[in-house]
């Protein structure tokens, strides 16, 4: 059951504010799609590998090699504040 | 040459040639852009120095250099990749300020062959929607009917071209978003195999299924385009080394004795009857022209819908947790509000950045993801997905391609799936097990409904076999009833 309650404490742990009204309006979608999600919980998968990623990976190496990409005002030029080269935050963060 | 149907190669050659100037080329999109965007929504941003890296494309030609192989051909990019010096928003609030101050390597590489980048294409917030309807930057329209969607993701790039307010766009697919709005639009959309494209400079949703491609206006320059975006990039650990075939010159529309595939339980119905017809008249053309039609099993694919978005929103919770308002990307105002704590600064600026699709994909991602529930989800869903693939593998051990719809209808009216997630997710059911398995997948305009809609018909290949699939895709668009046909708003 996805109640109230259990919408507060899964936006918690997303680190997103969301309003009453959303947290109502969640509540009962999520319930719904959750549901269509119980489809595949008798599909027999004992000792199946879960498949994390669809073609295989070749391994390759890069050369150890230091780069500067790209400079300290680069970096930071989509900052929403800064000081100098540094991001800018409230004293909270 | 009429410049606004011309082919990949037309272009290029009479910009080469000196026929036509690539700003020539540049200006002409442009007053298309100007004439005609305002209908769709379809351009977000126009790239301010288009006509200027014309002009440097002429210049060079000018002076015997080689430009590559899509010399002065104009290309509108999705707003998912980034555009060194072009804002780049994917769509969402939360990076309405966002300039790249890098090219993605789909990006680079077309710029390397010559492509001039005329801006940016409208797109459902961080590529999740089916629709088009979720993007900060509003609804996109469909150029074939004006109160209807274009599909989506990808749906900014699927109107531009139908319109041809370009010569041919990229989008991204993570469940579909290139196909279903290719469907829609009367385009022809490619997913290449996961690992032919990389994904660096691709703003990320869901890692394991995200893959670029073109979506063009044929079948032909979908070909030429891919061998321009393709390839191993060392910036992306999951792109392969495989080398890129030159699928473009080895075309063929001869498909005597090769083998279709039909999915046995594709065939239950629940179909729109404008849907079903456009299929069944491929099959038969297909039939016709030589090719051997084999019915296949792919159980799995029933499961497909749930186990995709318990794959993309995990992968999404995740992968959107960058978004925290310290080093870009919007931020609350706490000039006169302070954050009591951290995850009161985090909270704040998430809850005002993100649209309510997205926040409701996190919140299900996250969900999934929690401690308790991991296994009965995510952990789930990994190994079905796997059952999935291996029916795959095995169903392409007895037929060369998959032929099915692209999706059950012909584009859906604004407004009307928006507020049923369910019902808007499943629309998404033939499409999602291709990106599950990695296939490569695309959308061949076929058919037309009653009320004048494009409809489409899905390909579907084995891992790397993207030949095969643009081969029968050629027949498909060589014989197509649909030929020619032109949106309502050119």
């Amino acid at each position: 059951m996805i109640d109230k309650k259990t919408i507060e404490h899964i936006a918690k742990l997303a680190r997103l504010h969301i309003t009453d009204e959303e947290a109502n309006e969640y509540s009962a979608q999520l319930e719904k799609v959750l549901h269509n999600f119980e489809k595949i919980a008798n599909i027999d998968t004992n000792n199946v590998e879960p498949l994390i990623t669809p073609t295989e990976i070749e391994v390759y190496w890069r050369p150890d090699e230091a780069k500067q990409e790209f400079s300290a005002e680069e970096m930071t030029a989509n900052a929403p504040a800064r000081a100098g080269n540094l991001f800018k935050v409230p004293p909270v963060v | 040459m009429e410049l606004t149907f011309a082919s990949f190669s037309e272009i290029a050659d009479a910009v080469k040639s000196k026929k036509v100037s690539a700003k020539e080329v540049v200006t002409h999109f442009q007053n298309r852009i100007q004439s005609l965007d305002s209908k769709l929504n379809s351009f977000t941003s126009q790239n301010p120095n288009a006509v200027k890296d014309a002009e440097a494309i002429d210049a060079r030609i000018a002076k015997g250099e080689n430009v590559g192989v899509l010399a002065g051909v104009p290309f509108g990019i999705k707003e998912m990749l980034c555009t060194k010096g072009i804002t780049t928003t994917a769509g969402s609030k939360i990076l309405s300020n966002f300039v790249p101050p890098y090219d993605a390597t789909v990006v680079a590489r077309l710029k390397q062959a010559g492509v001039v980048v005329m801006g940016k294409l409208n797109q459902d917030e961080f590529a999740m929607g089916s629709s088009n309807e979720t993007s900060f930057h509003g609804t996109v329209k469909n150029p074939w009917d004006l109160e209807r969607v274009p599909g989506g993701s990808s749906g900014g790039s699927a109107a531009a071209q139908a319109a041809r307010l370009v010569a041919g766009t990229i989008g991204t697919d993570t469940g579909g978003s290139i196909r279903q709005p290719a469907s829609f639009t009367g385009i022809v959309g490619v997913k290449p195999t996961y690992g032919r494209v990389s994904r660096y400079g691709i703003i990320a949703f869901a890692s394991s299924l995200d893959q670029a491609g073109p979506m063009v206006s044929s079948v032909q320059d979908a070909a030429l385009s891919m061998e321009v975006i393709c390839g191993h990039d060392p910036m992306d650990s999951t792109s392969s080394q495989k080398p890129v075939p030159q699928w473009s010159k080895n075309i063929s529309t001869n498909v005597k004795g090769m083998k279709i595939g039909i999915i046995k339980e594709y065939m239950k119905g629940g179909l729109d009857a404008d849907v079903q017809k456009t299929f069944d008249q491929s099959l038969a053309t297909l039939k016709q022209m030589g090719a051997e039609i084999v019915e296949v099993s792919v159980s799995m694919t029933e499961f497909a819908v749930p186990i995709y978005y318990l794959v993309a929103t995990s992968e999404a919770s995740s992968n959107l947790a960058r978004y925290d308002g310290v080093r870009y990307g919007y931020r609350s105002d706490f000039k006169n509000l302070s954050a009591i704590d951290l995850e009161d600064f985090y909270g704040k600026t998430r809850g005002e950045g993100f649209g309510k699709e997205v926040k409701r994909r996190i919140m299900l991602g996250t969900y999934c993801l929690s401690s308790g529930y991991y296994d009965a989800y995510y952990n789930k869903a990994g190994q079905v997905r796997r059952l999935l693939t291996n029916q795959y593998l095995e169903a392409f051990k007895k037929c060369d391609v998959i032929l099915s719809p692209v999706t059950t209808s012909p584009a859906f009216k604004i407004g009307e799936l928006i507020n049923d997630p369910l019902t808007m997710y499943l629309n998404d059911i033939f499409t999602t097990s291709t990106n599950l398995a990695g296939l490569p997948g695309m959308s061949v305009p076929f058919g037309m409904s009653q009320s004048g809609l494009p409809i489409g018909v899905q390909l579907t290949a084995g891992h790397f076999e993207e030949q095969k699939m643009l081969n029968i895709a050629a027949a498909l668009e060589s014989a197509s009833p649909v030929k020619g046909q032109k949106p309502h708003v050119i």
